[in-house]
């Protein structure tokens, strides 16, 4: 009998960002040379690591741990494998062990533990890993214990507002009705934000078993992810997760062998930014508009088909694992003030080292920006940057000693929101920032109240005037009063927070308004399909 | 991405009719029997909207209202190719405007059209998810990110010709 090569195991990311640059392409060009040079390869699908700028981020286990080459392009294969890319071998695109890199240490990964590490649709790699810890431990103590852990946790809901997650499962657990809903709200919508889309593709399970933990604590037997349509790999993921998960018994009836059914579905959005705001993906999710409603009643007690109904963001539902399975104490541990536990902060838009930089609260924006960071992408001076998506403010550089933490930020006029950050450099028209965030409300705005609706455009017409030159003085006091009545007056988040880029730019930035950088501007015009819906 | 031509001898109402009588045992059936219409027939077409209103019982203005306020539901179906180009603030702070100039010169169109041989659909999306990695643009169900005026020209006549 002939030895045989014993194969050795790549991983190649199937993370949708890995695939925008190339890495279906370098997969296959890894099994090439593996069958070229005689070397047996067991190829790896897995997250991404969240370091986005060295992907597609080809990794080779070995002896030593798993060793990182990165960027990789499929032209470069041939030559990473003749260097000994099987074993490990030097090579200009090595980074090293991956677990030891200094960006990889310095975090404080919970929620992220196993993206990236893992196969995301393996059952033994997630029981590996510590899987299913959180819910046997949950499933011993009674729903008021699980609560009482949460709520001892300090967590707070991660998709933006921050509302403490043990209040409002308390309230749920607290109504007396017999069909209760845990939805998990996935429509990841804000520009600059990934991780919920990374942790549906990178480590399913482990949203499946923070909802079944939720439905545990709160009495609920049905669940509903709701995944925005640009996602689609989002949504083949989780749909293929619940079918194993299923099969396995921790989903469906007696989950575990204990006494709690639950079921779990995934809906597709319909490309509506606003279903990301809760009320408005209820209504979406019973089939309707997805029009905002108002509050109260609260989604807690009166939510889906008005059945009490818990809705938390993935990032939220996906800490709860953790918080259960180590207790709420060490979660606790982490963070500053009121801002406990850690934020999964993603560093995007024009940034040399963007990805996912999960750290406890209190870790500076400067910190974030130029340490994990490394600055611009374009090797520019910073000039501005938007923390907490398209709702949030425009924070210059003189402000990065602001703490990640949700109090800090806002008494200083910002939002941490969901941790998103977008870098822009010195190049950036704060003016057309402005004009844009008007701009993307009258596209998006569901329309059912009218500082939303009417004010975003004649948002856009009064900035487009001071731009212009016309009357300055009298259209910024103009456009003042209209970002008071839109806070102000607006139902929902999306009217109410849309002022905060527009006054922060103005007031970090007025220069742009009154000498425009580039004159004349050509406005982009809203195509044709948005502005039926905004009339 | 080429959308279906509807199935020959199957008529509107049939794929709606079937469609629902798939679905409709689903809490709130209506975005999933949307998406499954539009996902057979390339779009949700006018005259659907009765059927549907009169199989699910509601009114012709509810199924209206639904199909109109989602941007993904077309009235009709999009070109051979579709292109969507990613707008919102992140593709922005790397150059995404100017993806949207080269498709309009280059190629005459402004976001939002279909070419009038239906050969090609230009449309802006906000946010594809890939923020790290922009700008990204969207080409039939495939994501590309980092990408330039002259990768997007290959994107669009490569996907075109094939």
């Amino acid at each position: 009998m002939s030895p045989v090569t014993p194969s050795v195991t790549v991983y190649v990311p199937g993370d949708s960002a890995a695939r925008s640059v190339g890495a279906d392409d370098v997969a296959e060009a890894v099994l090439r040379a593996g069958a070229r040079v005689g070397q047996p390869v067991h190829l790896v699908r897995n997250g991404t690591r969240g370091m986005l700028w060295l992907e597609p981020l080809v990794e080779v286990v070995t002896p030593e741990g798993r060793i990182g080459y990165g960027p990789v392009e499929a032209a470069d294969v041939d030559g990473l494998v003749d260097a000994g890319l099987f074993s490990g071998g030097e090579h200009p695109k090595r980074v090293g062990v991956i677990d030891d890199l200094p960006w990889m240490t310095s975090q404080d990964r919970l929620t992220f533990a196993r993206v990236g590490v893992v196969d995301p649709l393996s059952p033994e790699d997630f029981l590996t890993h510590g899987g299913l810890r959180g819910l046997r431990r949950a499933l011993d103590m009674s729903p008021d214990e699980v609560v009482e852990e949460m709520t001892a946790s300090g967590l707070r809901g991660r998709g933006g507002a921050g509302f403490p997650a043990g209040i409002k499962w308390k309230t749920v657990l607290g109504c007396d009705e017999a069909l209760k809903f845990v939805c998990c709200n996935a429509d990841e919508g804000d520009s600059g934000t990934f991780a919920d889309r990374m942790v549906m593709e990178g480590d399913p399970f482990l949203l499946i078993e923070g909802m079944t933990i939720a439905a545990h604590a709160v009495g609920a037997t049905e669940g509903f992810v709701y995944i925005r349509s640009e996602y689609p790999a989002a949504v083949a993921t989780m749909r293929a997760a619940i079918e194993i998960a299923t099969w396995h018994g921790w989903l469906g009836d007696g989950v575990l062998g204990t006494s709690l059914n639950f079921s779990l579905q995934v809906r597709v959005g319909g490309g509506a930014y606003i279903c990301g705001e809760e009320t408005s993906m209820l209504e979406s999710l019973e089939g309707k508009r997805g029009e905002v409603r108002a509050k109260p009643p609260i989604p807690a007690i009166h939510g889906l088909f008005g059945q009490p109904t818990l809705v938390n963001n993935v990032l939220t539902l996906t800490s709860v694992p953790a918080i259960l399975a180590d207790g709420a104490a060490a979660f606790q541990a982490l963070g500053v003030e009121r801002s406990r536990g850690t934020q999964v902060f993603q560093l995007g838009g024009n940034i040399r080292r963007g990805g996912v930089v999960e750290k406890a609260f209190g870790v500076t924006l400067g910190e974030l920006v130029e340490h994990y960071g490394g600055g611009t992408r374009t090797g520019r001076p910073v000039r501005a940057v938007q923390v907490g998506g398209p709702l949030g403010a425009y924070v210059p550089p003189s402000d990065f000693g602001l703490r990640m933490d949700y109090e800090e930020f806002a008494a200083s006029g910002a939002m941490v929101g969901h941790g998103g950050v977008v870098v822009f450099d010195d190049t950036v028209d704060m003016a057309a920032q402005a004009r844009f965030a008007m701009e993307f409300c009258a596209a998006e705005s569901c329309g059912k109240c009218t500082p939303c609706r009417i004010g975003s455009t004649r948002g856009v017409e009064v900035i487009d005037r001071i731009v212009a030159g016309e009357n300055p003085d009298e259209n910024l006091a103009l456009l003042e009063d209209l970002c008071e009545v839109m806070t102000e007056g607006s139902l929902c988040a999306m009217g109410g927070l849309t002022p905060l880029p527009v006054r922060s730019a103005l007031t970090h930035f007025a220069g742009d308004f009154l000498e425009p950088r580039i004159r004349p501007r050509r406005p982009l015009p809203l195509s044709t399909a948005q502005r039926t819906d905004t009339t | 991405m080429t959308t279906t031509e509807p199935q020959p001898g199957r008529t509107v109402t049939e794929v709606v009719t079937d469609t629902v009588a798939a679905l409709e045992g689903q809490r709130g059936a209506l975005l999933p029997i949307l998406h499954a219409i539009q996902e057979t027939l390339g779009c949700v077409p006018r005259e659907a909207v009765p059927v549907l209103a009169e199989r699910l019982n509601l009114s012709r203005a509810d199924v209206h209202g639904v199909v109109s306020f989602y941007h993904d539901f077309r009235a009709e179906p999009a070109g051979r190719t579709t292109v969507k180009i990613c707008r919102a603030e992140a593709c922005q702070a790397v150059g995404s405007s100017r993806l949207v100039e080269h498709v309009r010169d280059r190629y005459g169109m402004e976001l939002g059209e279909t070419r009038s041989d239906g050969a090609l659909t230009v449309d802006q999306v906000f946010c594809l998810g890939n923020c790290a990695l922009g700008p990204t643009v969207q080409v039939g169900a495939r994501l590309h990110g980092r990408v330039d005026a002259a990768k997007l020209t290959q994107l669009i006549d490569s996907a075109m010709a094939s």
